[in-house]
C-alpha cells in the first residue's frame, strides 16, 4: 500500500480583500524529511501553514495532509499533527509542567501516560530543572524548546513549525534543529518557515515563496547547482565605484557587497564571466581579483525574487 | 463522553489557575461585592436621620420642652440650634443652617388641651423624601412621644398613638433590607459578566487561542470548561454578600438557603453565558468591558432594583422581562424577604434556563475553531 505524501497541495490561494496572500501554491512534501519554506515576510508562508492545519479557509485550490482533505477533514487531523505558532501561545502565567500537562489531557492521554510524557519531554528538551517557573519567566530559547516540546507532546506525524527560530540565538538554534532531525529519524514529517538562509540549507528540500507565488522548489543541493546564473567573487580596492561601473553591464544581474568583496550575478550564457568583470574593472583603472565560485541558496533566492531572475528558476 | 469530560476539567482547571495568579481578579472577586454592599448599604438610603434642626420654643413649659425632646429621640432630626422665633427659624432655613424648624407657639398648653395642632413643622421641601419624613414626624408620633415624657397630657387626644411610634421604627422601612438581596443579583450581573466577556477574547490577545483551535478541545467543551470555575466564584460572592447583609445590616433571611443557592445557581449559569457571548463577538479586551456595560445598564436601570418594576410602561417590563436580572430580583427578594419556595416561582426559574440554553448555543455557534 502506498503511503500518501505529508502534504498534497493543488492550486491553493487564499485572499485577504484586494490582497492574494497565496497564489495558486501547488506542491508535495514527501514524508519522513524536513520541508522548508523559504521566503520574506509577507510572502505566504504563515497563511500557508494556517491553511494546511484547517485554521483558515482556502479561497480556492485544495490540499490533503496525511491522505485527508482540509479544511474538511481537520478536526480528525488535531491529533496527528503538531503545529508551533510564529508568536508564543502556551499560557505565560502557567508553569512549563502546568502547560504541558493542560495540553496533554485535551490530547486524551490517560493519567500514567500523562507523568511519563511530561517526564520525556522535559528530559529531552532540558526543561526538567525548571519545571515549576511559569512559562511568561523563560527566555527566548527557553520559550522555543517549551513551545517544541509541546508541539511533539502527542508525538504527531507530522510537525508545522511557522519560523521557529526568529527570536533565539544561534546556539540555540543550532540545538533546535538537531531536535528536528531527531523527529525526522523518529519518523516524523516537519515542514518549517524560515527566512534564514543557512536553516534552509538544512532542510531535505525546500520551497521559494515570493509574494504569495510558490518560484523555486526542490533539494537546496539541485536549486544551487541549477541557478541560472554565473557567480563571480569581485576583490578590489574600491567596491563601491567598482559596483556602480559592473552594474552598467547588462549582462550582470545583481551584486551584492559583502565586506571588501563583490559577489556578482551574471547571465549564464557569457563567455568567461570572471575575465569579463575584471577586464571591465581594468579599463576603469581599477585593479581586481575575480573568480567563478558555487552558487549560495543566497544566490538561489535572489534568482529566484528579483524580477530579472524570475522565470529562470529551477524547476 | 468520558474525554470530553477530561478536557472539560482541564479547561475548568486552567481557567482556576489564572484566577489564582491574576491579582487584580483576586481582588476583583472579593473587592466588588464587598464595596458595592457596603457603598449601597450605607448610602442609597430611603430612611432620613439627623436632618440638621432647630427649635422656636415660644412656651417654655415642661410640656414644650419635653416635646422637642421627643422630636429630637426619634431620630430623623437632630436638633442644632434653638432660636427665638419664627421669623428666625425661616431665615435658618433660607441660609441652609437647617432643613427642619420645629415652632412651638406660646399658647401651647392651650392648643394640647383644646386637642389643637399644638406646634408647626418648617420644611425644607425640596428633597421629597426629606419632605415625607418630616410629614411623617407631624403624624402618629407627637402625641404618643409627649404621652410617654407626661403621661396623660396628651389629653383629648387617645393614647393608643404609642402603636404608631413602633410603626415608625419598622425595620421593614429600612433600605438597606430591600437593597441588599436586590445588590446580590445587581453585583454577580457586573462581575460574573466582566469576568467570562474576557475570558476568551484574553486567549484571542495573547495568542492562546491559536494553540488552542488546533488542539481537539471541543467549541462546546471550551465554553462549559471556561464557566466553571466561575460558578464557584459566583456562589462566593453571593455568600459573601449575603453574609454582609446579615452582620452589618441586619438582614433577616427568612427562606431557606437552599433556595437561595438554587436561584443564584441557575441565574450564575444565565449570566456567565451572556459574558462568553460578548467574549466570542469582542475582538478586544477593551471591547468586551464596554459590551459589558452596555448591557449592564439597562439590566439595572429595567430590572426593578432601581425603580419599581410595576411602575414602569408595559414596553420596559417586557424588555425587562428578557434581563436573567428581573427574574433573579424576583426570585431573591422573595426568598429572602418573603421566604417563598423556589419551586413556587417557576415562572421567574424558567427564563433562566432558557436565556442559559439560547445563548450558551448562541455562544457555541458563534465560537469557531478557526483564525478567518
Amino acid at each position: 500500500m502506498s503511503e500518501a505524501p505529508a502534504i498534497q497541495a493543488d492550486g491553493l490561494s487564499r485572499r485577504f480583500g484586494d490582497v492574494l496572500a497565496v497564489d495558486d501554491l501547488t506542491l508535495t512534501v514527501p514524508r519522513r524529511c524536513i520541508y522548508g519554506f523559504l521566503g520574506p515576510n509577507g510572502s505566504g508562508k504563515s497563511t500557508t501553514i494556517r491553511m494546511l492545519c484547517g485554521l483558515l479557509m482556502p479561497s480556492a485550490g485544495s490540499a490533503r495532509v496525511l491522505g485527508l482533505p482540509v479544511p474538511d477533514e481537520a478536526e480528525g487531523l488535531r491529533r496527528r499533527v503538531g503545529y508551533m505558532t510564529q508568536r508564543f501561545s502556551l499560557y505565560e502565567d502557567l508553569s512549563i509542567r502546568e502547560n504541558l500537562a493542560f495540553l496533554a489531557r485535551i490530547f486524551g492521554l490517560g493519567r500514567r501516560e500523562i507523568d511519563q510524557r511530561l517526564r520525556r519531554q522535559m528530559d529531552r528538551f532540558e526543561l526538567s530543572s525548571m519545571a515549576r517557573r511559569t512559562a511568561g519567566s523563560l527566555s527566548g530559547g527557553q520559550k522555543q524548546r517549551l513551545a517544541l516540546a509541546a508541539a511533539t507532546l502527542h508525538e504527531p506525524e507530522l510537525l508545522f513549525l511557522d519560523e521557529p527560530t526568529s527570536a533565539v540565538d544561534p546556539e540555540s538554534r543550532r540545538r533546535f534543529w538537531e531536535h528536528l532531525f531527531e523527529l525526522v529519524d523518529e519518523g516524523a514529517t516537519v515542514l518549517v518557515s524560515t527566512h534564514f538562509m543557512d536553516e534552509a540549507e538544512r532542510c531535505h528540500r525546500l520551497a521559494i515563496l515570493d509574494q504569495g507565488r510558490l518560484v523555486a522548489d526542490g533539494r537546496p543541493d539541485d536549486l544551487m547547482r541549477d541557478v541560472p546564473a554565473a557567480v563571480v567573487e569581485v576583490e578590489c580596492a574600491e567596491p563601491q565605484r567598482a559596483r556602480r561601473l559592473l552594474l552598467e553591464d547588462r549582462a550582470v544581474l545583481h551584486i551584492a557587497q559583502l565586506g571588501m568583496r563583490l559577489h556578482a550575478l551574471l547571465q549564464p550564457e557569457v563567455d568567461g564571466p570572471e575575465q569579463r568583470l575584471a577586464g571591465r574593472l581594468r579599463d576603469a583603472g581599477i585593479d581586481a581579483g575575480t573568480r567563478l565560485i558555487r552558487a549560495s541558496l543566497e544566490d538561489v533566492f535572489v534568482m529566484a525574487t528579483t524580477p530579472d531572475g524570475r522565470g529562470g528558476a529551477a524547476p | 463522553m468520558k474525554r470530553s469530560l477530561v478536557r472539560i476539567a482541564a479547561v475548568a482547571a486552567k481557567e482556576f489557575r489564572h484566577l489564582s495568579r491574576d491579582r487584580l481578579s483576586g481582588a476583583m472577586i472579593l473587592g466588588i461585592p464587598l464595596v458595592m454592599t457596603l457603598l449601597f448599604g450605607y448610602a442609597i438610603n430611603t430612611d432620613v436621620r439627623d436632618l440638621p434642626a432647630a427649635v422656636a420654643d415660644q412656651a417654655g413649659t415642661t410640656a414644650s420642652r419635653a416635646l422637642a425632646a421627643g422630636v429630637e429621640a426619634s431620630g430623623v432630626v437632630r436638633i442644632v440650634d434653638r432660636v427665638p422665633d419664627a421669623a428666625a427659624l425661616e431665615r435658618r432655613l433660607a441660609d441652609g443652617g437647617i432643613v427642619v424648624g420645629l415652632y412651638i407657639p406660646a399658647d401651647f398648653e392651650h392648643r394640647l388641651a383644646d386637642g389643637r395642632p399644638v406646634g408647626q413643622l418648617l420644611v425644607d421641601g425640596s428633597d421629597p423624601v426629606v419632605q415625607n419624613a418630616a410629614r411623617a414626624l407631624t403624624q402618629a408620633p407627637l402625641p404618643a412621644l409627649l404621652d410617654r415624657v407626661r403621661p396623660g397630657a396628651a389629653g383629648a387626644e387617645p393614647a393608643g398613638g404609642a402603636l404608631a411610634v413602633r410603626a415608625y421604627y419598622n425595620p421593614e422601612r429600612r433600605s438597606p433590607v430591600f437593597i441588599v438581596p436586590g445588590l446580590c443579583g445587581v453585583i454577580l450581573t457586573l462581575t460574573m459578566v466582566l469576568f467570562t466577556a474576557v475570558a476568551i477574547v484574553r486567549e484571542r490577545e495573547r495568542g492562546n487561542l491559536e494553540l488552542l483551535i488546533t488542539t481537539p478541545v471541543g467549541s462546546l467543551e471550551l465554553m462549559v470548561g471556561k464557566i466553571l470555575p466561575y460558578v464557584v466564584v459566583g456562589y462566593l460572592q453571593a455568600s459573601l454578600i449575603l453574609a454582609i447583609g446579615v452582620v452589618l445590616f441586619d438582614l433577616p433571611v427568612r427562606g431557606s438557603l437552599v433556595d437561595f443557592y438554587g436561584g443564584a445557581g441557575v441565574f450564575v449559569l444565565s449570566i456567565l453565558t451572556l459574558g462568553l457571548l460578548i467574549s466570542t463577538l469582542a475582538a478586544t479586551q477593551f471591547q468586551a468591558f464596554q459590551m459589558t456595560f452596555m448591557s449592564f445598564l439597562p439590566q439595572l436601570l429595567l430590572s426593578g432594583f432601581m425603580f419599581p418594576f410595576d411602575g414602569m410602561p408595559r414596553g420596559a417590563q417586557l424588555l425587562a422581562e428578557l434581563f436573567p436580572l428581573t427574574h433573579f430580583l424576583r426570585i431573591v427578594r422573595g426568598v429572602v424577604l418573603r421566604d417563598a419556595d423556589l419551586m413556587l416561582m417557576a415562572d421567574d426559574v424558567w427564563p433562566l434556563l432558557a436565556f442559559f440554553v439560547v445563548v450558551m448555543a448562541l455562544a457555541t455557534a458563534r465560537f469557531r475553531k478557526r483564525l478567518d
